[in-house]
């Protein structure tokens, strides 16, 4: 075993110039995976970050026919223990209003919050331009999108129409923008009191939002919850279900990612497997030899298998490095006009670690073919052959 | 004297379709410490003999007895574990790893069976590179010696084992006359003071007659066996 390491280490010392080569080539094939693999990766985070990182993952919403909860304490209580999983549980007081401006009536959606959980979701906080967070009875603050159509600005009062068909006037403390369009255009946001007054329904609220740590499993925790929740008429609705079509896409990207690593892993497995069939062709003066002298089929075909494996943990560890220099490389030039880059690469260690031993492992592959050769040659062919 | 070597109506063909009868009932003894030489034309089948002697080749018929136990019938891994113990081989063509030094070429065969070096074996294997006169070359990569230098580190591997038998396909084919005569002056010696019994192919007459047994091959069939 030992010496079949030695002259294995021996050989790709002696054929430098091909050594360089295969492990040229997989560390080539190791780059490409790493880099395409951590780019799609980091779109798709991306995707997902702006998709539903600031909204609700799951959502709790009633289905009386008033549409609303009652003794929503316990729901949100039965929520948390639910699962640790779910984070950033808000209540929300959601209807339909009007808002008449000067030259207008525009319909919005009013949404009471308790701002500070809300602000987990929506970070509101970090968005908000002017001004400040509703915190007193009858404050609102209103979208970008819909202070210019308006004219509305802070210090003015904005003028609701209930849907009972009253009129409320709410202060306008800041400014914010989500991002949004169609959010910034129709969201007032406000407390939970100020919204339960204007929609007049008392002490009940109209939906429970909350996000998950991993956004994917939230289909998953979102049947749990429902499972947890002891009051009827509750139902729990989750991103997933309702953005097929973006999952669809993310999985149809996944697909293809997975499919081009795979190709260029083939690509690399044939290429060391073929490089070193030829060289056991080149060295079956030696091996006949050894055979001659007595050396066992299994040392012969595993002096082989360590050149696989060296060629794969030299090609893995250089690959990784070549794939991080394009990942920066990336990330430096191919930048948006504000000088982020166009695709946040995330570094996941895990499918690093898996990249290189897919190299390795391919290596040791490739290197199957030629040991057996190897193993199967026989001396008299090479010595009878001169 | 003890026979080393027996050969029984060994019989060798070659090929499945078309059939090449290469040797026909060959019976042979070679007596230990004997320095014994095989002559005949090319294409007598001498090689294909020595090959059956070394275990690399198989007879289709017949029973060869190595130091007392027969080896046609033992498998590919106990025939490896023979050959390594047992026999040292050199041929026309030297066959040295080129990635390996002439001293580390001739501890080979010892590494195959014990990859660590003993002090012992590192000194006996001084020794013979001393006896075959390439102290000086020793480290030297194989690919940097002359052909006659190859050869005699060639020999030298041949004994790193202290093998009982030492099987010689024209070992000095292609060498000069000059080295051909230092060669076998090396191998003769070997046979005294080693008591290794030597079985060696040879095209040249002049060798041939220098050793104490001439056994000419001619057409797969013993020709001639003369003892002096």
């Amino acid at each position: 075993m030992r010496l079949a390491f030695k002259i294995a280490l021996r050989f790709l010392k002696s054929g430098r110039g091909q050594t360089v080569l295969i492990v040229l080539g997989i560390s080539v094939g190791v780059a490409v995976q790493l880099f395409i693999g951590s780019l799609i990766q980091g779109l798709q985070i991306n995707l997902l970050e702006t998709t539903i990182g600031s909204s609700s993952h799951i959502t709790i919403t009633p289905t009386n026919e008033e549409k609303t909860i009652d003794n929503y304490d316990r729901v949100l209580y039965e929520t948390e223990i639910s699962s640790q999983e779910i984070i950033n549980i808000s209540a929300a007081v959601d209807g339909p209003s009007n808002l008449d401006y000067e030259e207008d009536i525009v319909q919005i959606l009013i949404r009471g919050f308790n701002i500070d959980d809300a602000d987990k979701i929506y970070k509101i906080k970090d968005n908000l331009y002017q001004g400040r967070t509703p915190q007193g009875k009858d404050e609102i603050i209103i979208g970008r999108d819909l202070s210019v159509k308006s004219g509305l600005k802070i210090g003015d009062d904005a003028l609701v129409i209930t849907p009972g068909g009253g009129n409320i006037r709410l202060e306008i403390v800041g400014l914010y923008d989500l991002q949004v369009a169609s959010i910034n255009e129709s969201w007032l946001i406000t407390n939970i009191e100020t919204a339960q007054d204007i929609l007049a329904i008392d002490d009940k609220i109209t939906s429970v939002e909350m996000q998950v740590r991993e956004a994917f499993d939230a289909d998953i925790i979102a049947e749990d919850l429902s499972y947890t929740l002891s009051q009827a008429n509750l139902q729990v609705d989750n991103w997933k279900d309702q953005n097929q079509s973006l999952l669809s896409g993310l999985n149809g990207q996944s697909v293809s990612s997975a499919m081009i690593q795979v190709f260029v892993l083939v690509a690399v497995l044939l290429g060391i497997s073929s490089v070193l069939a030829i060289s056991v062709v080149q060295r079956s003066r030696q091996l006949g030899i050894l055979k001659a002298m007595g050396i066992q089929d299994r040392d012969a075909s595993l002096i082989f298998v360590f050149q696989g494996l060296m060629l794969g943990v030299i090609g893995a560890f250089l690959g990784i490095a070549l794939g991080f220099g394009l990942l920066i490389m990336f990330t430096k030039f191919a930048v948006n006009p504000d000088g982020t880059p166009v695709v946040p690469i995330y570094i996941n260690y895990g499918f690093i670690a898996l990249s290189g031993f897919f190299a390795l492992a391919s290596a040791t592959i490739a290197s199957l073919i030629p040991a057996r050769i190897s193993s199967k040659l026989n001396p008299i062919e090479v010595i009878k052959n001169g | 004297m003890a026979n080393i070597i027996e050969l029984k109506d060994i019989d060798k063909v070659y090929g499945e379709k078309i059939k090449t009868q290469v040797l026909f009932g060959i019976n042979l003894e070679f007596e230990e410490k004997g320095f014994n030489s095989i002559i005949g034309e090319s294409g007598s089948g001498k090689s294909t003999l020595l090959n059956i002697i070394g275990t690399l080749d198989k007879p289709t018929d017949g029973k060869v007895f190595i130091d007392g136990s027969r080896t046609d019938t033992l498998n590919k891994s106990e025939l490896a574990v023979l050959r390594n113990k047992t026999m040292g081989f050199i041929f026309q063509f030297h066959y040295l790893l080129p990635e390996f030094t002439a001293k580390e070429n001739v501890l080979m065969p010892y590494r195959i069976q014990n990859y660590n070096i003993t002090e012992e074996i590192d000194n006996w294997a001084d020794e013979l590179l001393d006896l075959v006169g390439l102290t000086k070359v020793k480290n030297n990569l194989a690919t940097d010696m002359s052909g006659g230098q190859q050869q005699r580190t060639a020999i030298a591997r041949a004994l790193i084992n202290k093998p009982k038998i030492i099987l010689a396909d024209e070992p000095t084919g292609n060498l000069d006359s000059d080295t051909s005569e230092t060669v076998y002056s090396i191998l003769r010696d070997i046979n005294e003071k080693y008591k290794t019994t030597f079985v060696i192919i040879t095209h040249d007459k002049r060798i041939a007659e220098k050793t104490d047994r001439i056994i000419e091959i001619k057409d797969g069939k013993i020709n001639m066996d003369v003892r002096r």
